[in-house]
């Protein structure tokens, strides 16, 4: 393997639930600028692999290193000072329901004390306008929105600090068609205009083809394919070209119980 | 199961689960003395407990003072003890009433609502969103709520101190016909700095307990709406439990030499 800079560098990662293998070796490489996309079933362990690279799961073996600085295990002052780089946008959301819209998206800005009030405030209108909310949604709280306007705000939320790199967790479900195409447009150009590291993960092919520079695959608990976004209709495994087309009978067995 | 195992399970999971709140404690504490502090949400937390729960408390103390002296008024005349009605009621009110039913009462009231909004925070991925936007939540949620309980606690226990002893002189004074100068010279003589000292220090652990309890079953809870409402049950009966224990062995700390 090359030794190009690697963002992200994940290594024989394993995490286990109980008796349960979620991830079971799994090895991945983000490279610096790159919009990575990873695509797999539902409950394969994508929200984990992100938990895990967040530090909000403890893996249970490997090593993750982000700018070559080793996290797994790390101290929780080494581990805030790499938060510091990290966006997140949560699966559900994840708002703070107390507090009002705009707090909510100023709120890592307020917290590390970089900003005043008063100056979050406008920052935070400038991200609400970014992803296409005005100033009348900022005083809401986040139960007086609608699921795809809760979404902007995680969203606006997530780019708020400017981060260097940026997680999303499904980004585009839940949304009508032409709002998820706004989404990727603006993750696209967050990610491709500002120079800003992206690793997505999705169950929709339009939008992973749309916003990534490289896909990988997750099945059972490890990568089985990653390559350029251009070769995924070629790849030649075949649970990729099932996953990809969306087919019941192949390879990958749902498992569907009763 | 055979038995043996059984009994050996659950006494493993007890102290496992001690082992987990005691460290769950030591964080919880360390993050009180060590910067940043989050004053806005320290000063929502105290009000929260000390002033809100007034009333609740208070309803409690003035019933709790009348029940005892009419109690202590019909069980003593068997012996024509009367007149020890005011020493009854002011030593049980500040020793061992006041404290015990206020934070039983605090235990309902906050301890339910700490575990309730910390739960609901924890498996909406709200506490997972601090972390990743830069706030530690154990000092931003669990800190705050801690100081408040510790402080706050006693304070409340003073003002139901007072309010009992009053509900104590109104029954005596209106209902069982004692002489009001008398009855309250009976009071003063009866109040000791030792009793009501004490009191307050079962306040503040009994605080300590309340909020512990309700941030420790939020934060570990699991598993959407039954999750959280499990956590809001074991952090009410938890809380309650420890009360009552802690109540007996902070007595025998202060009273029995
Ligand atoms: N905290 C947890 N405790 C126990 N099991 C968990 C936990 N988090 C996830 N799991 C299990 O790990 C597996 C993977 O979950 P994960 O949320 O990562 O799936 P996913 O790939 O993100 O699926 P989806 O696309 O539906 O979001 C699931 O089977 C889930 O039951
Ligand atoms: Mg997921």
């Amino acid at each position: 393997m090359s030794e190009r800079p690697a963002k992200i560098r994940i290594r024989n990662l394993r995490k286990s639930f109980g008796r349960k293998v979620v991830l079971d070796g799994l090895d991945l490489d983000m490279g610096i600028g790159e919009s990575l996309v990873v695509i797999g079933g539902s409950g394969t362990g994508k929200s984990v692999l992100l938990k895990c690279v967040l530090g909000l799961l403890r893996p249970d073996a490997g090593s993750i290193s982000i700018d070559g600085v080793e996290v797994v295990g790390a101290s929780s002052a080494a581990r805030d000072a790499i938060n510091r780089k990290f966006g997140m946008l949560f699966q559900g959301g994840a708002l703070f329901d107390s507090l009002p819209v705009w707090e909510n998206v100023a709120f890592g800005l307020l917290a590390t004390g970089r900003l005043r009030r008063r100056e979050a405030r406008a920052a935070a209108m400038a991200k609400l306008a970014q992803v296409g909310l005005g100033s009348d949604v900022a005083g809401l709280h986040p139960a007086e929105l609608s699921g795809g306007m809760q979404k902007r705000v995680a969203l606006a939320r997530a780019i708020a600090a400017d981060p260097e790199i940026i997680f999303f967790d499904e980004p585009t479900t839940g949304l009508d068609p032409i709002m998820a195409d706004v989404i990727n447009d603006l993750i696209v150009a967050i990610t491709r205009d500002a120079g800003v590291s992206a690793l997505s993960i999705t169950h929709d092919m339009a939008s992973a083809r749309k916003i990534a520079n490289r896909i990988a695959m997750l099945y059972q608990g490890k990568i089985i394919w990653a390559g350029p976004v251009a070769d995924i209709d070629s790849s030649g495994d075949e649970r990729v070209d099932q996953f990809i087309h969306g087919r019941a009978d192949g390879p990958i067995k749902m498992a569907i119980r009763a | 199961m055979r038995p043996f195992q059984l009994v050996g399970h659950v006494v493993l999971e007890l102290l496992a689960t001690v082992g987990r709140v005691v460290l769950f404690a030591g964080a919880g504490l360390g993050h009180c003395v060590r910067p940043p502090f989050y004053f806005r949400s320290l000063g929502r937390q105290l009000i929260e407990i000390g002033y809100y729960s007034l009333p609740v408390v208070g309803l409690t103390a003035i019933f709790t003072g009348m029940v005892l002296a009419l109690q202590s008024y019909t069980g003593f005349s068997r012996f024509s003890a009367e007149g020890a009605v005011a020493n009854v009621v002011v030593v049980s009110i500040t020793r061992e009433l006041g404290p015990v039913l206020a934070g039983l009462m605090v235990a309902g009231r906050i301890g339910a609502s700490m575990a309730a909004e910390i739960g609901t925070m924890r498996v909406t991925e709200q506490i997972d969103a601090l972390t990743t936007l830069s706030t530690n939540p154990m000092k931003l949620m669990v800190a705050p709520r801690l100081v408040a309980g510790l402080t706050m606690l006693p304070l409340l226990v003073i003002v139901a101190d007072i309010i009992g002893v009053f509900g104590g002189y109104l029954v005596a004074v209106y209902k069982l016909g004692f002489n009001p100068a008398n009855y309250l010279q009976g009071t003063f003589d009866a109040l000791q700095a030792e009793d009501v000292v004490s009191g307050l220090v079962k306040a503040s652990v009994f605080g300590l307990i309340v909020s512990l309890m309700g941030c420790y079953h939020g934060y570990t809870s699991r598993g959407g709406a039954q999750g959280v409402g499990a956590a809001t049950t074991n952090a009410v009966v938890s809380s309650a439990i420890l009360i009552l224990c802690f109540d007996y062995i902070l007595t025998e700390l202060f009273f029995s030499r």
